[in-house]
């Protein structure tokens, strides 16, 4: 199944890019496709955990995904 | 009650206009403006990036439970996003009540919730060229573990903690 990563901030600069469609086995969590996108170069700088969010509201990790979900990896926020 | 994610500047005397009703006694406004040094460093000024879909759906999520907590429909907040030079307000929150303690705590929790919750993140541009994105140098992006309910409850504990610095007296 697809499911459609963006990446934000710090996020995006390392890794070169704001959104990723990554091809996931049915049945994968959140954290599986946090794993993938840390093998990608410049994903080392992604917290193993990091606050996510899945279809614009924070999820846990252990969330498994559904195809077609958009997943956001959430850096530290700053906003005010 | 209102909120919005803009890329214009925001009319602060707008706001308070909006927010005024004859029930209520008391109207404070919040700005939250670029100041020109950061941690020692000079500030040219700086870019707000956010995940805006997700930014306008926790900001109106933040703005509903206030009014719901401090029972008044009359809160505004709007965050603004994009290129900002000093002195202009990145946030401008209205709220007005019939007593000054809630007016006051309402304003203080949306800005607490905004900084906490908001897919917000701010680059700084410096006066020597050089640009950063703010609190994700390698160590705060390592140490950012949090899991969605233990940001939640970080959220609760920080309302905890508010709470008992701006107690909200018992005569209203």
């Amino acid at each position: 199944m697809i499911v459609t990563a963006l990446l934000f901030a710090s996020y995006a600069d390392a890794l070169g890019t704001a959104t990723v469609e990554l091809a996931l086995n049915s049945g994968a969590t959140i954290a599986d496709a946090i794993g993938a996108l840390r093998a990608l170069p410049g994903g080392s700088v992604l917290p193993s955990s990091p606050l996510v969010a899945v279809n614009l509201a924070y999820a846990d990790t252990a969330q498994l995904l559904q195809a077609g979900d958009e997943l956001a990896v959430i850096p530290p926020v700053a906003g005010g | 009650m209102r909120s919005g994610i803009t890329t214009a500047p925001i009319d602060s005397a707008a706001l308070l206009r909006e927010v005024a009703a004859p029930h209520n006694g008391a109207t404070v406004l919040f700005e939250g403006v670029v100041r020109e040094q950061n941690e020692g460093r000079s500030v040219n000024g700086i870019e707000y990036a956010a995940y805006r879909p997700m930014a306008e759906r926790e900001l109106t999520r933040i703005v509903q439970e206030c009014c719901a907590q401090f029972d008044t429909a009359d809160l505004i907040a709007v965050h603004r996003i994009g290129r900002l030079d000093i002195g202009e307000a990145s946030v401008v929150i209205a709220a007005a009540h019939p007593h000054r303690a809630q007016a006051y705590e309402a304003s203080r929790y949306m800005i607490e919730q905004i900084k906490l919750r908001l897919p917000i993140w701010k680059r700084e541009e410096y006066a020597d060229g050089t640009r950063e994105w703010v609190g994700q140098g390698r160590e705060s992006g390592i140490g950012n573990r949090e899991s969605a309910p233990a940001a939640r409850s970080a959220y609760a504990s920080r309302n905890e903690e508010y709470d008992s610095l701006f107690p909200i007296p018992d005569s209203r």
